[in-house]
């Protein structure tokens, strides 16, 4: 258990403060997170309630066929990265390294379709700003909800890219050899973060995509 | 004089030399350092501009700087006092040194994190900077919008984008202490018997985590609807302004107890010792922290009485603003009880908190007139709420900042400040800081408005007034500047536990090695057992 | 109150119990400050320091006393906390060789008490600075409506009889005044400390606010949420005259009442297409409109208010009655907020009041 004694840092007793300080601390993390979106999700709610109408209107021009297959390929990937913690827990580094590429790519896919959509948004004029264009009722608050669909959509994304470059980081790790069944603690904390924004996109998708769709 | 009794001994100064050790340091002890200077920077500048603002507002005419000018110094000194000093100066400077010793751990739970959280403060410091130089920001501190989002021509964006990177050493600071309370402490050290300096610094770290990012995310919309022009907070485009100031001060109410807590945690420290008592109400004391942590998180709305929110709303936040009062009240109440049948000496750091608790009992009773629906009415935005949150903020908090460097100093640096003058500094700071502020409640009364830098003639006097008194405490804030500076060098060895105090922190060399402690101790007694402390040992 | 000095000279005493401050020669005529130089007294006012501000309102007198209950309990406790630091300090300062005291570190009863009285004092405060401010924000139904419109930097008034004002408010005494306000731009805030009330002006919204005023008298106008560079040049004068002098000075100016404006905007702006009464089935009729609910598309009911007609004529799309279709354009930035006054004004005008008068 040699090389297990030289992973634990300094200031800890043992590996077990190690990896419980650890998870404390990214579970509180998630929390700052959770008010963080909050924040835009309180925004949403206050205009929606004012003008469900108009909301409504916009929703529809969303692509829900991308919608959903980005729901589907976030949640996929969710599976793949607590099938890489699993792993990881078993020991097996190349499924370990297997399931956070797999990660990667459905979450580089989410972003690719993701900023497809986001161009057609644009190219339909229905970017917030000078040449926001609306037909129909009410086009200041249906900007109100693309201003708000692409803040939050956008947040949800950077949030993404930076899970992305962590995988990226577990994986170079893990090649190297650094995680064993008894060490793998930073891949578990990735996991938790990795599920929390898959979380704060299963809110994000009926909230946007799922106005008024019946 | 035994070698601990001198400064040759290894302590974490010493143990290695160069700005990389210190740049790439991990230790809190340095970290905490790194945060003093930085700190002590921002402070000299904020306090530059108020002087410039006093001046100012010596004759009712606007004589003295241009209009935009002055609105520019008033943004900036809220600015920088508030996210660049009074929120970090505490915790960061002091927590960050004392937590671990205090709970008797060789440091945080994630030292590296810590360092992070330095570096990201300058980094926001930086952003701020350059927004001063480059013309300065002029919406306030509190970026009402639409004058902010759509309005204003200053730099607002980058102003936002200091403030918003800032945050996050914030954030990470609070995760840090929480995660180091609840893991770190040394055997023994049970939650009810580590000093309430740490209690203190827990209720603030809730507040860190849970309201800093609605501040980052407040920040970041307002930020968004300036560059794309996105309508969020902007009616002409269907938003709503008073959405933002609830987004608003959602974090900023609670982030004035983020400024007092870990103050009342300093003075929860200082009384005990120079009272040489156990504090009054332990239990109670420590659970009003986390309660005026919690209640602080349900009263935002006072700020909006007349902002256009409903009267229901009103009500409500009117009543959750009185109780938040209370647990405060019981702090002032058990420390002037611990004085009782005490032993009572008047070093620096007791006259600081003596002051304290006067100016934060005055500035804490005024905050019920400003939870009196009828009364804020007429004071808000005048002159009575400068007073208030001056007297909380400086007689206060600043106050007990002074306190705790006092009484760490021998502690953080292995040598003693010269008694005669801090006592000195700090008579001048109390004399100094009531002229300068008692008057602005007249003044607020009198319907003065805040944010005015020409004023109607027969409000000049009480404004002479006041600027006399900014002068004198300008004076008490530079005299310990240069004494403590001087002390580094030639100023009395402190030895280890100069104040006899209790706390494990006083258990190790002063200054302390870099791991603290050579063996992690066992904690066998209660907090503040000045009982066992000998009779006859005498203080400094 | 007023404290005499006795020093200082040149500086002319205010009149009545009170310093309203703006008896003096340094301010222009609209209360403005002149700059330097232009025939203001560049000496320090030192023969009168204010301590307290003129009472000229109905309400001041409530607010002024919660505010000395405040000021006796904050005095009580922070004497008491005072006395009680002074007392132990000296009392119980450390001497050589006085014994040890007995060490007394808790008491469930204190901590009981010293709860419970603040809990208790709280609650009465709580409830007196409610029950007045309950009266500070509902203006009595026969409150005489002014409009007002605040932007960077003045405030402009009009009266419904059709005089205009900038920076200056002229309102009788002896009755209830209800200021309707809009912003033209960011938020500003209308105060009056002679009348202890403010409200903030916020775009995009009415805001409204009411006084009376209790005797006659020039009283400080302050705009109090900051609004930009000029900001403190944002202020002006209250003046309360007696009701006929009121009445005389209404009658003494030929602007338009806001009433007529509001018709010929109507007029001018097509409104008439689809609003007037017999193209009933484009747009809604606004005779007997005022006042009453309207249902939406969206099955909602609202109220046909100030806020609903700016709000229409804005966004029409927003909130579109039902039955009818959705083809009324916006006058977004074809209307400033003093047109929209006018428009609104005349449409009040078009729904009689119960006593046959027109709508406030």
């Amino acid at each position: 258990m040699s090389n297990v004694a030289a992973r634990v840092a300094e200031q800890f007793d043992d590996a077990v403060q190690q990896r419980e300080s650890a998870t404390v601390g990214m579970w509180i993390f998630l929390a700052t997170e959770v008010m963080f979106f909050g924040g835009m999700f309180l925004g949403y709610a206050v205009y929606r309630s004012s003008y469900p109408m108009v909301f409504g209107a916009s929703s529809q021009r969303l692509d829900i066929v991308l919608g959903t297959l980005n729901t589907a390929l976030l949640l996929t990937s969710s599976l793949t990265m607590a099938m890489a913690v699993h792993a990881a827990h078993s020991g097996k580094r190349r499924s370990l390294v297997g399931f956070l590429f797999a990660t990667i790519v459905l979450g580089a896919g989410f972003l690719g379709i993701k900023f497809y959509e986001y161009f057609q948004k644009f190219e339909e004029h229905l970017v917030p700003g000078k040449g926001f264009v609306f037909e129909g009722a009410d086009s200041r608050h249906a900007q109100l909800f693309f201003s708000f669909y692409f803040a939050m959509t956008g947040m949800h994304a950077l949030h993404m890219v930076i899970g992305i470059v962590m995988m990226g980081v577990l994986i170079v790790f893990a090649m190297r050899g650094k995680f064993t069944a008894e060490y793998y603690n930073p891949v578990e904390m990735a996991g938790l973060y990795w599920h929390f924004v898959d979380i704060v996109w299963v809110f994000l998708f009926p909230l946007l995509y799922l106005v008024e769709r019946s | 004089m035994n070698a601990r009794e001198s400064l040759e001994h290894q302590h974490y100064l010493n143990v290695s030399y160069g700005v990389k050790s210190w740049l790439l340091t991990r230790d809190h002890k340095r970290i905490a350092l790194l945060y003093l200077i930085s700190i002590t920077l921002f402070f000299f500048l904020g306090g530059f501009f108020a002087v410039l603002i006093r001046l100012e507002l010596l004759t009712p005419a606007g004589d003295f700087v241009q209009a935009e000018t002055y609105n520019k110094l008033f943004t900036m000194h809220g600015l920088i006092m508030i996210f660049f000093f009074l929120i970090p100066s505490i915790p960061a400077v002091l927590g960050n040194f004392l937590i671990p010793l205090m709970i008797g751990a060789r440091d945080l739970a994630f030292p590296r994190l810590n360092l992070l959280s330095w570096y990201i403060f300058i980094v926001g410091g930086i952003f701020t900077l350059t927004a001063v130089v480059t013309g300065g920001v002029d919406t306030g501190w509190t970026f009402y919008t639409p004058y902010s989002s759509t309005y204003s021509n200053s730099a607002v964006v980058l102003t936002a984008l200091g403030v918003f990177v800032t945050g996050f050493s914030s954030i990470l600071t609070g995760i840090n202490f929480i995660v180091t309370v609840h893991k770190m402490r040394a055997p023994g050290m049970t939650w009810f018997r580590m000093p309430l300096f740490v209690w203190a610094h827990y209720a603030t770290s809730i507040i860190f985590v849970l309201g800093t990012p609605v501040l980052a995310i407040s920040i970041v919309l307002v930020g968004l609807e300036r560059v794309f022009g996105i309508g969020i907070f902007d009616p002409k485009l269907g938003g709503d302004p008073l959405l933002f100031q609830h987004l608003f001060w959602f974090y900023s109410h609670p982030a004035v107890y983020i400024m007092i807590l870990p103050a009342m945690g300093v003075i929860s420290e200082v009384i005990p010792c120079f009272a040489r008592k156990k504090i009054f109400g332990y239990n109670v004391v420590a659970f009003s922290s986390l309660a005026i942590a919690i209640l602080g998180f349900l009263v935002w709305g006072h700020h909006m009485f007349v902002s256009g929110q409903s009267e229901f709303e009103g009500l409500i936040f009117s009543a959750l603003s009185f109780m938040v009062a209370i647990p405060s009240a019981i702090k002032v109440f058990n420390w002037t009880a611990t004085l009782y049948k005490g032993s009572i000496s008047f070093h620096a750091p007791m006259l600081y908190a003596l002051g304290f608790i006067g100016l934060f009992t005055v500035g804490g009773l005024t905050g019920l007139f400003l939870a009196t629906l009828a009364v804020d009415v007429h004071v808000h935005d005048t002159y009575f709420i400068i007073a208030h949150f001056h007297y909380i903020m400086v007689g206060g908090a600043v106050m007990a900042y002074f306190a705790g460097i006092h009484f760490w100093w021998p502690k953080i640096t292995g040598r003693m400040y010269p008694e005669t003058w801090a006592r000195l500094a700090a008579l001048i700071v109390f004399v100094g800081f009531n002229l300068t502020f008692f008057p602005q409640f007249i003044l607020g009364y009198l319907g003065m408005p805040r944010r005015y830098y020409a004023y109607p003639d027969e409000f000049q006097v009480l404004n002479v007034l006041s600027t006399a008194g900014a002068s004198i405490l300008g004076i008490g804030y530079l005299i310990p500047l240069v004494y403590l500076l001087w002390s580094l060098r030639y100023g009395r060895v402190a030895g280890t536990n100069p104040w006899h105090a209790t706390g494990l922190e006083w258990r190790t060399d002063s200054p302390p090695s870099t791991e603290n402690f050579e063996e992690t101790p066992v904690v066998q007694e209660e907090a503040y057992a000045y009982d066992e402390v000998p009779e006859e040992v005498s203080l400094v | 109150m007023r404290v005499p000095l006795p020093f200082g000279r040149g500086c002319r005493e205010a009149e009545g119990e009170g310093f309203t401050g703006l008896e003096d020669p340094s301010s222009g005529p609209s209360g403005h400050l002149l700059p330097e130089g232009e025939g203001r007294a560049k000496k320090i006012m030192w023969s009168e320091l204010p301590l307290f501000p003129d009472r000229a309102s109905t309400i001041a007198g409530e607010t002024d006393a919660l505010f000395f209950a405040l000021i006796a309990i904050s005095a009580f406790f922070a004497t008491l906390i005072f006395f009680l630091i002074f007392f132990f300090s000296i009392r119980y300062r450390r001497r050589a060789g006085r014994p040890r005291a007995a060490q007394v570190n808790t008491s469930l009863l204190l901590e009981l008490f010293w709860t419970g009285v603040p809990i208790c004092i709280t609650v009465g405060l709580f409830i007196f600075g409610a029950m007045v401010f309950m009266r500070v924000r509902q203006p009595p139904a026969n409150a005489l409506p002014i409009y007002v419109v605040g932007k960077q930097w003045m405030w402009k008034v009009q009266h419904p009889e059709g005089r205009r004002e900038i920076d200056e408010l002229h309102i009788p005494v002896g009755r209830p005044v209800k200021l309707v306000m809009a912003s033209q731009d960011v938020i500003h805030d209308f105060f009056v400390p002679a009348f202890r009330v403010k409200q903030d002006v916020v775009p995009g919204r009415y805001t409204a606010m009411w006084f009376e005023a209790t005797k006659k008298g020039e009283y400080h106008l302050f705009c109090s949420q900051y609004c930009g560079t000029q900001h403190s040049g944002m202020i002006g004068k209250v003046i309360a005259m007696e009701p006929r002098d009121f009445e005389a000075w209404l009658a003494g100016s030929t602007d338009e009442t806001p009433v007529k404006a509001g018709e010929k905007l109507f007029s001018r702006f097509d409104c008439v297409n689809c609003h007037a009464a017999n193209t009933r089935q484009r747009g809604p009729a606004l005779e007997g409109a005022y006042g009453h609910p309207v249902r939406l598309q969206t099955g909602q009911t609202v109220l046909f208010d100030d806020n609903y007609i700016r709000e229409s004529i804005l966004n029409p799309m927003a909130q579109i009655t039902e039955g009818y279709r959705p083809i009324m354009p916006t006058f977004q930035g074809q209307l400033n907020e003093e047109q929209i006054m006018e428009l609104i004004a005349y449409i009040k005008s078009l729904t009689p009041q119960q006593s046959g008068k027109p709508n406030p």
